[in-house]
């Protein structure tokens, strides 16, 4: 197909798409306006209901509980994937038999500028404390679990980005982060499951709610946000440590 | 309001069209760090500070990093192929 028939084929296509476009944008509701019914109904039900003021964790993790329980099952099918993809060759195999795992076998990189280091390093803390701070308080504001462990499972990147791999890995433990894991994941199926022992649904909130506003209440919810967190944290930190320590082995690797 | 968003949606619209148009990866994922913050506050304009906070981690950090680490990773493969055919052909 010459440059110019293709040209002319995008033409008609994009012609055709703006026309379709412009017909489905022409009655759309005015800016910021909500129709839906359902949205109202949960926001004035979830604080008698499950007493959580955050309403978006308590539909991910209480009305649509079962969902979320995909969604944890997908990151963790996702970090089992990246880990299998990145498992050691042979050859590395061979190496790390002989030489051990330990981080002196990687050729590392020297720490970067003072100034880099002495802001990530102040910053450490704080991201560890706030990660924690988010995914216990996702029942009362805006967060949870899965945020939470995001920002917990950062604190250690920026620990790679001011010193080195070394320093990476002399805070994190690769089995006891894959036991993490899969308790998290495991724990939240559980705790689904401790309803079925009170003769109610899968995932059914029965533990007791608490008092509106504190950290410990609205049942399940609290409980599975910090689950989640735990699993969150965990992958994010293998999925970072397998592919530093494969880019590291194999540049040591070309060395040799 | 509505003008704040609808110039956030129309910087959003311009920076996805930086990051098509950026030829050096380690620019283009900066650009992606950067698109992913827009996104971030898109959602908090929009009323959304959940998906926003993970947006924030999700979108700005963790994703360009996955890309960097992933391209990082290719490049080591690739010259070790590279260099495994030149040895072949040496002998």
């Amino acid at each position: 197909m010459s440059e110019k028939r293709r040209l002319l084929l995008f033409l008609v296509g994009a012609v055709g798409v703006a026309a379709v476009y412009c017909a489905g944008i022409r009655n759309m509701p005015p800016w910021g306006t909500y129709r839906g019914p359902y949205g109202d109904v949960i926001a004035s039900l979830a604080v008698f209901q499950r007493h959580a003021t955050d309403t978006v964790n308590a539909i991910t993790y209480d009305y649509r509980g079962f969902d979320t329980l995909g969604e944890e099952f997908i990151l963790f099918s996702a970090v089992t994937g990246v880990m299998l993809l990145l498992r050691p060759e042979t050859k590395e195999k061979r190496r790390r038999a002989t030489e051990g795992e330990n981080p002196a076998s990687f050729r590392d990189s020297a720490a970067l500028s003072e100034t880099v280091q002495v802001f990530t390093t102040g910053v450490f803390g704080f991201s560890v404390l706030f990660g924690i701070y988010i995914g216990t308080h996702g029942q009362l504001t805006p967060g949870g679990g899965f945020q939470g462990g995001v920002i917990i499972a950062a604190a250690p990147m920026l620990l790679y980005v001011a010193e080195n791999f070394e320093a990476f890995h002399r805070i994190l433990s690769h089995p006891l982060m894959e036991l993490m894991e899969a308790l998290g994941a495991a724990a939240y199926a559980v705790v689904g499951l401790i309803a079925l022992a009170f003769g109610a649904p899968f995932l059914t909130n029965v533990l007791p709610l608490g008092k509106t506003g504190d950290v410990f209440s609205s049942g399940t919810i609290a409980l599975i946000s910090a689950l989640v967190g735990v699993e969150v944290a965990a992958g994010f930190m293998l999925v970072t440590f397998e592919y530093l320590r494969e880019i590291l082995s194999r540049q040591k690797n070309e060395e040799d | 309001m509505m003008i704040l968003g609808v110039g956030l949606l129309a910087l959003i619209a311009v920076s996805a069209f930086v990051i098509v148009r950026t030829d050096d990866v380690t620019n283009q994922l900066l650009a992606l760090g950067f698109y992913g913050l827009l996104f971030a506050l898109m959602f908090f304009l929009f009323q959304a500070p959940d998906v926003a906070l993970s947006q924030i981690t999700v979108g700005a950090i963790a994703l360009p990093l996955m890309f960097m680490l992933a391209i990082t990773r290719m490049k080591h493969h690739g010259e070790l192929k590279a260099e495994r055919k030149t040895e072949k052909r040496d002998e």
